[in-house]
């Protein structure tokens, strides 16, 4: 314990110098290299730990042969044959005992964090319990303590630990949210991942798939939302607050037998597609068309977006499994209607 | 004709060399236009399922397409002539073994003109690759394809074992053994017990998507993870099978240009050894995050870091080979003295990803792919051209160009480190792999054309290496037995390219680096172990090529026996198994011929003996 802690002192300062260096790259609400939460840091720290070493030997090795390339380069006229060394028994004790040193180094604080991280908070009473479902191409949260399931903005209190138990209703995905925490695998039944993370700050994080899971892989992002636990409590109410349904009774009813069949809003619906429950207030629609808002420099108008996926969802995520609402025998009218009204129907919490 | 019934070692590493050169090229062009696709965010260069295909058969084709073939060129022009043998144990065999490999290769590869290549990645996760949510016939193209191929790596591994275990020359003990021999030994031991899990895993998978089994099927209480163990139980010793021929390379490059001899020799012996032992403890480390729990992690955490230990002996060693050496850079050389540097950089990322907590962040980005971009290209890639540009004049008669040499290098080296440097911040900044684009704004854009210029540099270091061979082909082959004078091994001591028979005497064996032994003696040749005698020698045969025929029609017939074709005549064809059993029994007929006919094969009588080499 007190070697290791030596060591440490002795590289404590290139440490320094290495995370100045790596903190410059990224954006806060994506990058590895700024966590934003202690799970996030804690692997963060490791990762420093081991650049750091591995500097120093990448310093090493690379000093030697500069000078070995330098010093030795065969001149004009050299024409006796170099001594022929065996070895040196030695030498290469040294260099078997110094990698093992570093490698112990490494690994006591790699099996305390694999430890510290792999804390099994499902029955933890102040824990928020989130059940992740990954779909091709979407995410389903639920909160079994609320009765309330949403999908792509994970919203989560501030500060308060949140249980994930992940699981997968197609193909293996994994849920990956890199300023909060490393990712999981999502599987089917019979091996369902745990883990948890928590964000001690207000904020929205970007969270992406990381398991290649078909055509729309690349677009199966989502985001995690922190808010105080006032407005946390605020938003599960009006999570379960009955549906709003389009003014319109026609459209209503439109919308009712053509979208509702698979997606949801409030108490009425089903579970198949993506929760609907106040769609117009979120980070995103499908997840990858961004709304305007902080941080979405390349963000568009919600009204832009929903019109964009309703008229063409394969355009946006080849492959998803939605009909095309033309396909369902809606006018382009009723599209741009019930556009609106999903633009429009945002929830009242923060 | 002449080539495709040889059984003659030095024209299968020809064979092999110019089908895995040809692979290399596919794979490189498909690593290009992935390039291209990611050049820019929301680019729309190729579709998300193009993309798909592009990864997966980029990835596949160079693995067991490209550069396995290219270590086994190496492998079949160098090791016999390293321990002083007249062929492999099994030459039949050998020529078996290249021919299968050939046919798997391009029935892979048919999948991109018959209607889909496989797009599950080149590791075809399950359920991802099963049929429910992969329905073209891509991935049976990769389960069949891959296990015909695999069957010639196999039969190629089981050969250089009896070889190296029977075939050396009188004194060549097992600790005389040049190192590259040596690797070739350690890499077939890994790939006798590896491939069979794959071939295993490949089965079950057909079964799965072809006869509907549920092996990895959760529904049919099948286990996804399952197929994960079984690739990685092979996928992981797979990457020693690459690098290990690799470290052979350059240990016997750098002592013949340092000219002095390899530093450490049993130490780097017992290394290779405990590599090869510890690649087979490690696998899991690429299943971090599937969920295998707290105690497997830290586990297989410390095993996988453990591997730093036998490769930093090595490392050191060939440093202090040079130390006190008199070290000329030519272009083979170049590639070695590269290799080192490079090589540490992909070894020490390798060490940071064993660390299980900070894997959870880098498993599956750019920062991975980084990583074994700089062991694969950085350090087996950069081998090979090292290693082909050495033993180019002894597999060919003529010493390549050096400065279209040193121009490979400069472009592919700095091409290399152009691309794949930035992508271990890609991966940092939170860029997952295998993602057909990005959206704009993520601090992605600026790395991402970077690496793909570098990328095109590599293309031109590549083209150039080309043009380098065409060139130099056609020169009058005039090499002579040693060209670069400090040859230490045996093969320096014959004349490039060698007769047909290799040795006329085979030689006796006096040291570690026999030739250079005999040199410092005063000697311009090995001393005979036997006198000059009649050199019996086998036949060729079109019947390896026969059997892997067979094996490619039956293995096609297996993959269209359920489909539809709307025409009764093939319906039948296909649907009752008949093109399947029409190729076994072209397959067994061979064999059969095979066993039935004795052929006592042929003999070269001394006087029939001439010095200077057979082309090859
Ligand atoms: C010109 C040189 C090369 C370039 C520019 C290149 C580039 C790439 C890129 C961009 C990917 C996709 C990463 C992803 O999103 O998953 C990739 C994947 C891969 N590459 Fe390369 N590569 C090159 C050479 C090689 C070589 C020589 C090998 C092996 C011998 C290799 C093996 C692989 C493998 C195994 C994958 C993973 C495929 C998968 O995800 O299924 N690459 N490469
Ligand atoms: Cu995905």
């Amino acid at each position: 314990m007190m070697k290791q802690w030596q060591v440490a002192k002795r590289i404590l300062p290139l440490l320094a110098v290495f995370s100045l260096l790596l903190s410059a790259c990224g954006r806060e609400d994506l990058s590895v290299m700024k966590p934003q939460g202690p799970v996030a840091q804690g692997q963060y720290d490791l990762m420093k730990l081991s650049i750091t070493i591995m500097i120093v030997v990448l310093i090493i090795v690379f000093a030697i042969a500069a000078y070995v390339l330098i010093r030795f380069r065969r001149r004009a006229g050299q024409n006796k044959m170099p001594e022929q060394v065996e070895g040196n028994f030695k030498l290469e004790v040294i260099w078997t005992a110094i990698p093992l040193l570093l490698v112990i180094v490494l690994a006591v604080p790699t099996v305390k964090t694999i430890f510290a991280q792999g804390e099994d908070l499902s029955k933890d009473k102040n824990a928020i319990q989130v059940k992740v479902t990954s779909h091709q191409y979407w995410w389903e949260f639920t909160y079994p303590q609320y009765d309330v399931t949403t999908a792509q903005d994970l919203i989560i209190p501030t500060g308060k630990k949140i249980a994930f138990e992940l699981k997968t209703a197609d193909v293996l995905h994994s849920f990956w949210v890199p300023s909060l925490a490393g990712k999981m695998d999502t599987n089917p039944d019979g091996t369902l991942n745990k883990f948890s993370f928590s964000a001690p700050n207000e904020g929205v994080y970007r969270g992406k798939c990381a398991e290649l899971c078909g055509r729309s892989h690349a677009f199966m992002e989502f985001k995690v939302k922190a808010v105080s636990q006032e407005s946390f409590d605020k938003w599960v109410n009006e999570m379960k607050a009955p549906a709003v349904l389009p003014e319109d009774t026609q459209l209503a009813e439109k919308f009712k037998t053509n979208c509702l069949s698979c997606h949801a809003v409030g108490d009425q619906g089903g579970p198949v597609a993506p929760n609907l429950t106040g769609i117009g207030g979120k980070q995103s629609v499908a997840g990858i068309l961004l709304n305007q808002g902080e941080g979405q420099e390349d963000g568009n108008p919600v009204l832009d977006n929903m019109k964009e996926w309703l008229h063409d969802p394969q355009s946006v995520k080849p492959g998803n499994t939605m009909p095309n609402p033309k396909d369902l025998g809606l006018t382009d009218e009723e599209i741009d209607g019930i556009a609106e009204y999903l633009a429009n129907y945002k929830l009242d919490y923060e | 004709m002449d080539w495709i019934t040889t059984v003659d070692h030095k024209k299968i590493a020809v064979l092999y060399l110019i089908a895995g050169g040809f692979f290399f090229g596919i794979g490189g062009i498909e690593a290009i236009l992935i390039r291209i696709q990611l050049m820019k965010p929301m680019n729309d260069f190729v579709s998300a399922q193009v993309f798909n295909e592009l990864i997966t058969m980029h990835g596949t084709t160079m693995i067991f397409l490209g550069v396995m073939p290219i270590i086994f060129a190496v492998m079949n022009a160098v090791v016999p002539l390293q321990i002083g043998a007249r062929d492999v144990a099994f030459p039949f065999v050998n020529a078996l073994g290249f021919w299968t490999f050939l046919f798997g290769g391009l029935l892979l590869n048919l999948s991109w003109l018959m209607g889909g290549a496989p797009d599950a990645g080149w590791t075809a996760y399950t359920p991802l690759s099963g049929s429910e949510y992969s329905g073209t016939h891509g991935v049976d193209f990769y389960t069949i394809g891959l296990q015909i191929a695999g069957l010639g790596t196999l039969i190629g591994g089981i050969n250089f074992l009896a070889t190296i275990i029977t075939m050396r020359a009188p004194g060549m003990s097992y600790m005389r053994m040049p190192m590259f021999t040596w690797t070739t030994f350690i890499t077939s031991a890994i790939i006798l017990f590896a491939f069979p899990a794959i071939t295993v895993g490949l089965v079950l998978l057909t079964f799965d998507r072809i006869l509907g089994a549920n092996f990895f099927d959760v529904a049919g209480g099948g286990n996804p993870v399952l197929w994960q163990h079984i690739f990685w139980i092979f996928g992981h010793p797979e990457v020693y099978i690459l690098i290990l021929p690799a470290f052979g390379i350059i240990s016997e490059v750098i002592p013949t240009f340092a000219r002095k001899r390899l530093f450490g020799y049993s130490s780097m012996v017992f290394a290779t050894i405990l590599i090869a032992f510890l690649g087979f403890m490690v696998w899991a480390h690429h299943m971090f995050t599937t969920g295998l729990g707290t105690v497997a992690n830290a586990l297989f955490s410390i095993s996988t870091m453990l591997i730093a230990v036998p490769t930093g002996i090595k490392i050191f060693n060939w440093l202090f080979t040079m130390w006190g050496g008199q070290i000329r850079f030519t272009a083979a050389n170049l590639f070695a003295v590269g290799f080192v540097p490079t090589f540490v950089m992909g070894g020490v990322t390798g060490v940071m990803l064993a660390s299980a907590p900070a894997d959870f962040q880098f498993h599956d980005t750019y920062f991975v792919v980084a990583h074994f971009h700089y062991v694969i290209v950085g350090g087996l890639v950069l081998g090979l051209f090292s290693g082909l540009h050495y033993w180019w004049p002894k597999m060919f008669g003529r010493v390549l160009s050096e400065t279209l040499g040193k121009w490979t290098f400069w472009t592919f080296m700095i091409g290399f480190q152009l691309t794949f440097f930035v992508q271990h911040f890609l991966g940092l900044m939170g860029m997952q792999r295998r993602i057909v684009t990005y959206l704009p704004n993520q601090d992605f854009d600026l790395l991402n054309l970077v690496s793909s210029v570098g990328a095109f540099l590599m293309g031109v270091g590549v083209i150039l290496f080309l043009v380098n061979i065409a060139i130099t082909t056609r020169k009058p082959a005039d090499a002579p037995n040693d060209p670069w004078e400090d040859g230490r091994t045996l093969e320096w001591s014959i004349p490039s390219p060698p007769p047909e028979y290799n040795f006329k005497q085979t030689p006796l064996v006096r040291g570690i680096d026999a030739y250079w032994k005999e040199k410092m003696a005063g000697h311009t040749e090995m001393t005979p172990a036997e006198p000059v005698g009649s050199i019996h020698m086998p036949s060729a045969t079109p019947l390896p090529f026969v059997m892997s025929v067979g094996i490619f029609i039956a293995g096609l017939g297996l993959m269209f026996s359920k489909d539809d074709f709307h025409n009764a005549f093939m319906n039948g064809l296909f649907n009752n198994y008949i093109v399947v059993i029409i190729g076994l029994l072209i397959t067994f007929g061979a064999m059969a011929l095979r066993s039935l006919y004795d052929d006592h094969g042929w003999h070269i009588e001394p006087e029939d003996q001439d010095e200077k080499g057979v082309r090859t």
